[in-house]
């Protein structure tokens, strides 16, 4: 579904992103993960269109796409999220959900229709009504989410959606976004929260300084040195592995 | 092409119009381009200084270059108190907000000008008012190039401000970060509200240094609005020395328009200018930063 | 978010102006309604950007004073009849918005830098009105007095107010079109978080447009009503700060991004400025600052306007209901 070869993308002397490449499968749940700093939200940003990226090529489902503006990709399915959640603040839900179902429908009245839909299928449709500046951090999400759908995404782009939910909050957006896949829709998602990558994610993509140092299924990602490294600082990996010999040894 | 003879008075006095242009907007620098509180009212409160400037002459027989120092203090309270009794309050902090709050207080003190002095030109005769200097190329009057020290003068001790003194350090982090000064115990409200006060004492000492040469009507607040908001752009927000320089450019432009386009189209310069810098280099000539 | 009781009010609104001039006939009373209508087309003109769009323009006379000027010029200097004038001032002021637009928005300007411009391009327009012959420079222009229907000038007041009330009307209802529609549903989401739209697949470029547009025929059309009511024009009243003030004051007083808050919004607006003149003679400027004061009480008390009152008193009361 997604195609990013040698993405490179500079601010002054500092290459944000430096030559990554990543294959999303259709139909597939892969997970961008990496520290502090290591360029996922750049990426997520040149990927959505955000950002016009120095060299590389995007390509959707084949086509490319690089350097195209972020409402025509959304027109062609790849849709994303905000890590700092981005409402209408001065809108209902309902209204918020049915701007995404504007993408493909044109009657208002249609769309507000369809928008209640897409809110029950999230869980959101006893606050249908209420101002969106009025939900709490796990609605924002929610509706952050729901608008998303709306529009009818091939491809999901979650940039760090599990942010700022508590344990519970978290179970049940991991379901969530099971149910999202099932449906038919390929997920991109950037993730903190280990939890929600080791049981939602089929690939892995570990970004570092920019680049792209590991990739693989969560176990195998998870094993890797160079992760452990990139994460823990230079030479953890040879301690943990010492460790791990020793009687008593703490687990991570 | 016009020849020296004609070219050159007109630059020069473009120079120190332009000085007067930038001693104006030293103060809104201060304000819109460190902070960005859209003051629309900048002229307005320059009008009104002006028009105290006048009376304090007229009435009481204070020379505007005395005046200056208490003009500067009376408007630095002024300002202060239109920050963080009017201003601040009404905008609940949404920048489009202090832009029509500015504007609304501009359209008050305009008006209440209009209502309570009428449209009548005022100047003030000094005894230096006619005195000039001989450049051998042009005549310039001697207030002008006071106006003009005074300029270079002002933008050196702002810059200086802005750097070696706490309250200036706490402006520039204000400006940067607001909630993580505040997080730090910067007192975010009386920080604005001291920026604001000081950038309306400067455009009072702007007023007292410009009435010898100039005069005053309640429509002078408006008619440097533009102006004075360009040369800050022009200048590169925030900074004293780009006010200063794109002040000068401005007042050069604006000679040279009116010299070729005619008197009454050359007015066009400022607000083309205007236009272009925020459509092609919002930065302005000496930004770094992009607003 | 729309309710059973705005169709309502919209409906009350247009039957009580319909009747006015059956029951008010003072030529003092049809000025005054005249003029509130003027205002409202104009509020209502800016609302469509300002108050749909969440762009706010300083330099609206830009729009109302090419409608103007442009019907005045070509009747005045080419005998062109007065109401194909009206259809070309409208269609001028609509370009001058969209060239206004394509290039204020193509490079990005928004928020006080789109204020800004806009003023700068009020004031390109006034100096070049000024300074070019065909406009009358800076003594300004006349339209030829001529009294009859077809030449759009009408000796009974009550056919300027019908006229009036039917070119609010269709401002009306263009605001009304944007509530239900999906241009309108879209240049509001913009209005409320660009990024956010652009994400969701709106071209905010082309929306903007469409609305500045749209917006300034509207105000274009003010400037042809104005201009066939007083039958002159000169730079200052076509292009001056004056009517760009006017055309924010209302909406923002009235309530911005609703259909009625400018209409509400010049009533209030016409009304005190009567009552200014009643009580302290033609004193210049006391009303303006009558009208800055007010707008810095709605700005910090009642953001949302008049039309935002009836939401605060509910809330008010049923606060009061907690309480006790």
């Amino acid at each position: 579904m997604l195609e990013v070869e040698r993405l490179s993308k500079r601010f002054g002397g500092l290459a944000a992103v430096n030559g990554a490449s990543m294959t999303v499968a259709t139909g597939s749940i892969t997970a961008l993960i990496g520290p502090n700093g290591a360029g996922k939200t750049t990426l997520f940003a040149l990927i959505s269109g955000f950002l016009a990226a120095d060299s590389g090529v995007i390509r959707l489902a084949g086509e490319e796409i690089t350097g195209e503006a972020p409402h025509r990709l959304a027109a062609k399915g790849l849709v994303r999220t905000f890590q700092l959640v981005q409402p209408f603040a001065g809108l209902s839900v309902r209204e918020n959900i049915a701007v995404g179902c504007h993408l493909h429908q044109r009657s208002r009245r249609a769309a507000l229709a369809e928008a209640a839909s897409v809110a029950a299928r999230v869980g959101m449709a006893e606050l249908l009504d209420r101002p969106a500046a009025a939900l709490t951090a796990a609605g924002s999400k929610r509706l952050e989410l729901a608008r998303a759908l709306a529009a009818l995404p091939r491809l999901l782009l979650l940039d760090e959606v599990m942010a700022g939910l508590n344990p519970s909050e978290i179970l049940a957006m991991i379901a969530t976004i099971r149910a999202i896949r099932d449906g038919g829709v390929t997920v991109l998602l950037t993730e903190h929260v280990m939890q929600a990558v080791m049981s939602l994610a089929e690939k892995v993509y570990v970004l570092n300084d920019g680049r792209i140092i590991a990739a693989g299924t969560p176990a195998e990602v998870v094993a890797d040195p160079k992760v452990v490294e990139a994460y823990l600082g230079h030479g953890a990996a040879e301690r943990l592995a010492a460790r791990q010999g020793m009687p008593g040894a703490a687990h991570a | 092409m016009p020849e020296l003879s004609i070219l050159a008075p007109a630059v020069l006095n473009g120079l120190t119009v332009g000085a007067v242009y930038a001693l104006v907007a030293l103060g809104l620098t201060l304000i819109y381009g460190v902070l960005h509180i859209i003051n629309f009212a900048h002229g307005s409160l320059l009008m009104l200084a002006l028009y105290a400037a006048f009376f304090l002459k007229v009435l009481l027989g204070v020379d505007p270059y005395l005046a200056l120092p208490i003009l500067a203090t009376a408007f630095f309270f002024l300002g202060y108190a239109l920050q963080y009794g009017v201003i601040g309050p009404a905008s609940h902090g949404k920048e489009q907000n202090v832009l029509l709050v500015t504007l609304a207080l501009a359209i008050i003190i305009d008006n209440l000008a209009l209502y309570l002095w009428t449209s009548t030109t005022r100047t003030i005769d000094v005894p230096y008012g006619f005195a000039v200097v001989d450049l051998g190329i042009a005549l310039i009057p001697v207030a002008r190039v006071i106006a003009f020290l005074a300029a270079l003068a002002l933008a050196g001790l702002l810059s200086l401000f802005m750097t070696a003194t706490d309250l200036g350090k706490a402006i520039r982090a204000v400006a940067r970060e607001r909630d993580g000064a505040r997080l730090v115990g910067i007192r975010v409200e009386h920080v604005y509200a001291m920026s604001f006060g000081i950038g309306t004492a400067c455009v009072a000492a702007a007023a007292c240094l410009l009435l010898p040469t100039f005069y005053v009507t309640p429509q002078v607040g408006y008619a440097f609005v533009l102006v004075a908001f360009t040369t800050v752009v022009l200048g590169g927000m925030g900074s004293f020395l780009g006010a200063l320089l794109g002040g000068l450019l401005l007042g050069v432009v604006e000679a040279l328009s009116g010299l070729f386009l005619g008197e009454s189209l050359g007015q066009i310069g400022i607000f083309a200018i205007f236009i272009l810098v925020l459509l092609f280099r919002p930065t302005g000539l000496f930004g770094s930063r992009l607003a | 978010m729309r309710r059973a009781g705005e169709t309502r009010a919209l409906i009350a609104a247009g039957i009580l102006l319909a009747g006015l001039p059956l029951l008010v006939s003072s030529e003092r009373w049809l000025g005054f309604s005249f003029l509130a209508l003027l205002y409202a087309l104009l509020g209502q003109s800016w609302n469509v950007l300002g108050g749909f769009g969440g762009q706010y323009s300083f330099g609206h006379a830009a729009f109302f004073g090419t409608g103007g000027y442009a019907t005045a010029v070509l009747q005045a200097r080419w005998g062109l009849d007065p109401w194909s004038g009206a259809a070309l001032g409208v269609i001028m002021g609509a370009l001058a918005g969209a060239g206004i637009g394509a290039v204020s928005f193509r490079y990005g300007l928004r928020g006080s830098y789109f204020a800004l411009v806009t003023l700068a391009f009020a004031e390109v327009f006034r100096v070049v009105a000024n300074s070019v012959a065909f406009t009358g420079g800076g003594v300004g222009i006349l339209i030829p007095l001529r009294t009859d229907a077809t030449n759009f000038q009408f000796a009974d007041r009550r056919a300027f107010y019908y006229v009036a009330l039917a070119f609010l009307a269709i401002a009306v209802a263009a605001a009304e079109w944007l509530t239900r529609s999906r241009f309108g549903a879209r240049l509001v989401a913009l209005r409320e978080n660009e990024a956010a739209a652009q994400a969701l697949g709106i071209d905010v470029f082309r929306v903007k447009l469409g609305a500045i547009t749209l917006s300034a025929a509207l105000a274009a059309l003010a400037g042809v009503l104005y201009a066939q009511y007083f039958l002159y024009l000169d730079p200052a009243i076509a292009y001056g700060p004056a009517m760009s003030i006017a055309a924010l004051l209302s909406p923002i007083v009235g309530g911005l991004g609703t259909v009625l808050g400018p209409l509400w919004g010049a009533v209030a607006l016409r009304a005190l400025g009567e009552a200014t003149t009643e009580l302290s003679g033609d004193a210049p400027g006391l009303n303006l600052v009558l009208y800055g004061i007010l707008l810095v009480v709605m700005l910090r008390f009642l953001p949302e306007g008049i039309a935002g009152l009836p939401r605060r008193l509910h809330q008010a009361l049923s606060a009061e209901r907690h309480h006790a």
